[in-house]
């Protein structure tokens, strides 16, 4: 006998991970596409922020 | 912009007390790495005393090198930075020092308790409710004054090291609050809320997220601050730094479930796990790339600088914790290293390498610039960066080697099919590995306590500066927009949004990955023959959680051929509805218990009885500690009833009325197995009290000998409650 997929059972639990990497996509979609947006300025004057 | 500049100090005493508690926490964690280290080569330095043996010290040393080590290194790190990133003092003084006593407190409470054998049982999460409130409490009063600070920052922009910690602070306040749930028995004994499969999926969703969000998240905010600040220059590409941070903690919240690959967890949540962990190599080395970039065209300040070797060290090591973390997600490969001394290595790269190192850089580079001198001895500072790197390589290097051999022993045939190795014999195969490992830790020490004196030296011959004077002007209330308008610009001008935006999106990421597992209760298969432990074994099992056997115990036969052979029929996740906590552990320092008392394995009530006295009796060359106390104390028996209120409470179905009959019923128990030591009385080990049947080894016999026997009928109902 092999293990059972117990989450299987579940109606629906499909849409869990579904929902799941969406929302990761999106975010993560979102954030690189500010990153890539944002000016060399602003980009340089955040990375000195340590060493002033 | 509002020109006014406003004059304030830099709080350096709070971070004074974090690195004095970072560095003494740090040589007690490691002090008691190597006394176990030492106790699995020579058993004697168990000393027959219950607060010294392996099991209780084991969770001491975890709980102290991450909560006390590596925690007040965090906080250590974090206070000094945001200050300056925020060019503000911390909001409170007040707070800051609650802080930093309060987190005190709790460690010295951990470390009593553990030793004293109150735990949870659960890995990493072992301390019982009052602390885990404690901890609670403590982290919100760090919560709110770093939230403060960053309110009142006279700085716009927030330097991605700060969104490190805000993560970092959000997911461990989550991670910690559910994975804490428990039912309070007395003062100082709780079960967890969850039992079996589902205890096992929220604890090690807790269990790889506080690897992620102790270990790494904060160490990485430190890595951005301090590697540009020692070398000088800044980080390399600021772009990757921020991808690399949104990636690491959205992958890290859904990739918990493969510490558990192949045991009885679904494969749906196994191979989303593993997914994710694969996916987890590309921002990990990011980061790390980052990191060593920023070296560019810097080695010669690397080959001068003491600080800046440690933290190159620190970098390549996360870098090869992260590399081997996603291979281990494999399933044929965590097929291997699972339960194996592989894990440990790993764990080592990563703790002695990344976590070590890193803190150590800080450590040189902060204490000279506090005390306003420079390193008392460079050349000292340089043997330990030397004798370090040595003690990793002979911590890392023999574990990976007997992980491997315990694999390939444990799985080998003859050409008649049987298993080619007792369990002993691979215990026996691993004694020169754990010696090495031994003197690997002890280097680590040393240099770690070189450390110690070059820095008190270095204190010693400086001034310490308290309060740093610093100057900036105000942050302008309103903020004028040029053209158009970033959405992320408006959350950097927005922390507490943006801490709120975090929380929402790591809320639900999280919950999205437990909902399937509070779910899973009820689809969990009952099996009929499943019943509750009876009080004695209940009592039993107590004993064995207190006495940490999880520690070196599993209780989860995997369904492969090596184990179904050595220790019976795999486990079903059905076998494990009652267990609050489940007890499947982590490492198999000793056999499988799962089927200790079904088919081949079970023994008799008189052999374990000697196996608990002295383990060689029966296991000749075993270096499992003895338990000579259980022998000769009473079993207490006056929270029995409660405990038994407690289980019906979390659903166990105990008869109502069942805990006004328990101990009754517990003690009939007892006096069976008393009767039949008593038959065997002249082959017994007797301890000093002689035989009693309310002695705690009895309840202890009482719950091995029930362990694996419930699938003896065979029925299965998939029928749903
Ligand atoms: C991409 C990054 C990483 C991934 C995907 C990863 C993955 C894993 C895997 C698969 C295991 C084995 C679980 C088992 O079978 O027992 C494990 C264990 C562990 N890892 Fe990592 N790892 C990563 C990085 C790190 C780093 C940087 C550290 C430390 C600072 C670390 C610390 C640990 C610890 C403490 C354990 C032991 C947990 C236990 O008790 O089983 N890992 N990791
Ligand atoms: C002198 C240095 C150290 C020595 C000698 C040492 C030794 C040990 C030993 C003997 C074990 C038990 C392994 C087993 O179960 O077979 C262990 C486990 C562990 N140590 Fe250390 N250790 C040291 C430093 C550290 C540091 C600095 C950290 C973290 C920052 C750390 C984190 C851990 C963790 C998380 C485990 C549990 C691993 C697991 O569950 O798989 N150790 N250590």
């Amino acid at each position: 006998m092999k293990f059972i997929n117990y989450l299987e059972s579940i109606a629906g639990v499909s849409i869990y991970p579904l929902i799941s990497m969406m929302l990761f996509m999106s975010v993560f979609a979102l954030a690189l596409w500010h990153v890539l947006r944002q000016s060399k300025e602003s980009i340089s004057e955040q990375k000195n922020l340590p060493l002033q | 912009m509002n020109s006014t500049v406003e004059k304030f100090a830099y709080d350096n005493r709070i971070v004074k007390n974090f690195a004095i508690a970072t560095a003494l926490w740090g040589a007690v964690g490691m002090l008691v790495g190597v006394i176990i280290a030492l106790q699995l080569v020579f058993p004697a330095l168990n000393f027959d005393l219950a607060q010294t043996t392996y099991g209780r010290l084991r969770p001491l040393h975890t709980n102290a090198v991450i909560f006390a080590f590596v925690g007040n290194g965090i906080f250590m790190g974090v206070y000094y930075s945001l200050q300056r990133l925020c060019k503000a003092r911390m909001w409170s003084d007040r707070l800051s020092n609650i802080h930093f006593w309060g987190w005190q407190l709790i460690i010295v409470a951990a470390a009593l308790t553990l030793v004293f054998g109150y735990t949870t049982g659960k890995e990493y999460a072992e301390l019982e409710w009052p602390i885990d409130i404690m901890i609670t409490l403590i982290w919100v009063v760090f919560g709110l004054n770093m939230i403060m600070t960053i309110v009142q920052r006279r700085e716009r922009h927030l330097y991605v090291a700060i969104w490190f910690f805000i993560a970092t602070w959000v997911t461990v306040a989550m991670l910690h609050i559910v994975n804490s749930i428990e039912l309070p028995v007395s003062m100082l004994k709780s079960y967890s809320w969850y039992a079996g499969v589902q205890d096992a999926l929220v604890q090690w969703w807790y269990g790889h997220n506080a690897v992620a969000f102790f270990l790494t998240t904060p160490y990485l905010g430190l890595m951005y601050y301090f590697i540009p600040k020692a070398a000088n220059r800044p980080i390399y590409s600021y772009r990757l730094s921020i991808i690399h941070f949104w990636a690491l903690i959205f992958i890290y919240i859904w990739a918990g479930p493969h510490h558990l690959l192949y045991t009885a967890l679904p494969d749906w949540a196994q191979s989303l796990g593993v997914v994710f962990s694969i996916m987890l190599i590309a921002p990990s080395w990011g980061g790390m790339i980052n990191g060593l970039l920023t070296l560019r065209g810097a080695w010669d300040k690397v080959r001068e600088d003491v600080v800046l070797k440690f933290m190159v060290v620190a970098v390549t090591a996360y870098g090869m914790a992260t590399f081997e973390g996603p291979m281990l997600s494999l399933k044929s490969v965590n097929a291997i290293a699972h339960y194996t001394d592989w894990i440990v290595a790993h764990v080592h790269v990563g703790a002695l390498g990344w976590n070590g190192f890193l803190t150590f850089g800080v450590l040189y580079w902060l204490v000279p610039k506090m005390w306003r001198t420079s390193l008392w001895s460079k050349k000292m500072a340089s043997w330990h960066f030397w004798i370090g790197t040595l003690g990793i390589v002979l911590y890392a290097v023999p574990m990976y080697w007997a992980g491997w051999r315990q694999n390939e022993m444990l799985t080998q045939f003859t050409e008649d099919g049987r298993l080619q190795y007792q369990f002993l014999d691979v215990v026996n195969g691993m004694q020169g590995f754990y010696a090495l490992r031994s003197l690997g830790g002890t280097l680590y020490l040393i240099g770690a306590l070189m450390m110690i004196v070059n820095l008190y030296k270095t204190a010693k011959s400086g001034s310490f500066l308290a309060n740093e004077d610093a100057e900036a002007p105000a942050l302008a209330k309103s903020y004028s927009i040029h053209g158009k308008e970033h959405w992320h610009r408006w959350i950097e001008r927005k922390p507490v949004q943006m801490l709120a935006f975090s929380l929402v999106a790591v809320g639900i990421g999280g919950l999205l990955e437990m909902i399937p597992t509070f779910l899973i209760k009820d689809n969990i298969p009952t099996i009929t023959s499943v019943e509750p432990y009876t009080p004695l074994e209940l009592e039993g099992r107590d004993i064995y959680i207190r006495e940490g056997c999880y520690t070196c115990h599993s209780q989860m036969v995997r369904p492969f051929r090596a184990e179904t052979e050595r220790y019976g029929e795999y486990s079903k996740a059905g076998e494990f509805v009652y267990d609050h906590p489940f007890q499947w552990g982590s490492k198999r320092t000793g056999p499988d218990l799962a089927r200790e008392g079904y088919g081949n394995n079970k023994k008799s009530n008189a052999w374990h009885y000697n196996h608990m006295a002295d383990p060689t009796s029966t296991s000749p060359s075993s270096i499992m500690p003895r338990y000579p106390w259980l022998l000769t104390t009473d079993l207490d028996t006056s929270l029995t009833a409660s405990k038994i209120r407690a289980m019906q409470t979390m659903g166990v179905p105990y008869t109502s009325g069942y805990d006004l009959v328990a101990v009754a019923e517990m003690n009939k128990q007892a006096q069976i197995i008393y009767d039949d030591l008593l038959l065997q009385q002249d082959q017994i080990l007797i301890g000093e009290k002689g035989l009693s049947p309310n002695h705690e080894i009895i309840a202890l016999i009482a719950y091995l000998q029930r362990l694996g026997t419930d699938i003896e009928v065979k029925p299965i109902n998939t029928a749903q409650k």
